[in-house]
């Protein structure tokens, strides 16, 4: 059952601006059953890859196949709702599921820590709530695919352990696929079956094991960038020059 | 002349239902602007009706449509804040069409095109916005809830599946067509207040979108009918009438505090 093919990119290349393409020749296969992370410094189009993954954004080149009937759970990076409507967390929950449901006595709220949310205004929640109010939402919906861009950001040590190994019951239990973007390849290391370097192309990908130690994440995020030492992403422009396609802030 | 006064009362009724229904979006989405915008573009489209000889109303939907349709394409693609694009659209286009205006072989009261005129409305204008409040009511039937998943994020709502683009021309095109529709009632510069302040109004007093919806019906509707009663009995021009109504229910309304 862990090999059903769901998602397959071949070659992608896209660009906001054509002269500018964020992603080169990008291909990635995901399975049921696996945990995918994409890692990479900021503007490498880790979350580019996620929308056009996902059909928000129509690739210049290449193929996107997904299943069919493939369904999605996505955890955006933010969620801006203007407080002039009013939406408990509650129904904002029930918003993603089949219209009809109303009962949200589930375990996946109790194990997102949510219920004690649920009937507070979303835009109350802090960062943090919203994040595990989206995350029930989409475990809910019962997704093939979980998607979650960055959703360590803003989350403490002790959080971020808790949604991993979260994440690890959800695919358990669910038997979907699970991508992510993570800033911290530390704490993917035990749970992540495939982790892939993005700097618009990709510099290499395999175990976490396989990436810390090759030569171009290293290259990336510095020489220190052992498997403990990957806390905050250090990215020297003059160590990437080599690599084409790479633009630098 | 009692029913005449019958066509005026239903069709306030349908106007205030339709503005309450699409302007409770307007709001969430924050979307005003836009809609002012559309409003503006409205007058062209009069302008243009005139020198073409043809109906305006039809070359209002035409114009409002177009505008719509081409800000909802070019809001993602231009470099100019969506602010700057509307404010740019809104004012050249009414500039263009207080130009136009001068040439048309047919002299038309600005004043009545601008605020509103209680005597230019017919049983047609009652029987077209009927038509377009029960359109309203079956988009909202079937895609209430995708509505409320894209406002709280479009590209969530893309990824469940929602169809996003469908949604929001449809939801533009029944803009479109309330404006063009309730430019007699209201005028082309007070449209936009009666798709904001039922909403408004409502918001103190909601838990929940379907409160706020309700609330916002009921306000546009007793403004709209109490408006053109007001014009009615006093000689107001109806636009205005109808939004001193709806501004002096915001006002009464917003002691009383109870949503989140």
């Amino acid at each position: 059952m862990h090999t059903e093919l769901l998602v397959q990119l071949k070659r992608i290349t896209f660009g906001y601006q054509p002269a500018q393409p964020v992603l080169q020749d990008v291909s990635l296969t995901l399975r049921r059953g696996e945990i995918l992370t994409l890692i990479g410094p900021n503007g490498a189009g880790k979350s580019t890859l996620l929308k056009i993954m996902l059909g928000l954004l129509q690739p210049q080149a290449g193929t996107v196949w997904r299943r069919d009937g493939l369904r999605f759970g996505y955890v955006p990076q933010k969620l801006h709702v203007d407080a002039s409507l009013p939406m408990t967390a509650r129904r904002f929950i029930e918003l993603g599921l089949p219209p009809g449901t109303h009962t949200l006595s589930n375990r996946w709220v109790e194990l997102t820590r949510v219920s004690a949310l649920l009937d507070k205004p979303l835009q109350g929640l802090s960062g943090g709530e919203l994040q595990r109010v989206m995350l029930c939402r989409a475990i809910l919906r019962q997704p093939d695919v979980l998607v979650l861009d960055e959703p360590l950001q803003g989350v403490d040590v002790q959080g971020q352990k808790f949604l991993y190994q979260l994440l690890v019951t959800i695919r358990d239990e669910l038997q979907c696929a699970i991508v992510l973007i993570s800033h911290d390849l530390h704490l993917v290391m035990a749970q992540t079956d495939q982790v892939i370097c993005l700097n618009h192309h990709i510099c290499c990908s395999g175990t976490p094991q396989s990436v810390a130690e090759h030569p171009e994440y290293r290259r990336l995020f510095g020489e220190d960038a052992g498997l403990f030492a990957i806390y905050t992403h250090h990215h020297d422009p003059h160590r990437c020059a080599e690599h084409e396609g790479c633009t630098h802030e | 002349m009692n029913d005449w006064l019958l066509w005026i009362g239903l069709a306030g009724i349908m106007l205030g239902l339709t503005a309450a229904l699409l302007g409770v979006f307007v709001v969430w989405q924050k979307q005003s602007y836009f809609g002012a915008t559309l409003a503006h573009t409205a007058l062209l489209g009069v302008a243009l009706g005139l020198l073409l000889r043809i109906d305006w109303q039809w070359s209002v939907i035409a114009v409002a449509l177009l505008t719509g349709w081409a800000v909802h394409a070019l809001m993602r693609r231009t470099r100019l804040s969506s602010d700057t694009l509307l404010g740019m659209l809104a004012h050249s286009t009414l500039a263009i069409a207080l130009v136009l205006l001068s040439y048309t072989p047919v002299q038309i009261s600005l004043d009545s095109l601008l605020f509103g005129d209680l005597l230019a409305i017919t049983p047609q204008d009652a029987w077209l916005l009927s038509g377009l409040t029960l359109l309203t009511g079956l988009f909202y039937w079937r895609h209430w809830r995708d509505l409320l998943n894209i406002t709280l994020n479009r590209e969530l709502a893309f990824a469940e599946g929602v169809p996003v683009q469908r949604v929001e021309r449809l939801f533009i095109l029944l803009l479109s067509l309330v404006i063009a529709l309730s430019i007699k009632l209201v005028g082309v510069l007070l449209i936009t207040s009666l798709l904001i302040l039922p909403p408004a109004a409502a918001r103190h007093l909601s838990r929940t979108p379907e409160q706020m919806l309700a609330g916002s019906v009921l306000i546009a509707v007793v403004s709209g009918v109490g408006g053109l009663a007001l014009s009615w009995q006093l000689d107001w021009p109806s636009g205005p009438a109808i939004v001193v109504v709806a501004t002096a229910g915001f006002l009464l309304l917003l002691p009383l505090r109870r949503g989140q």
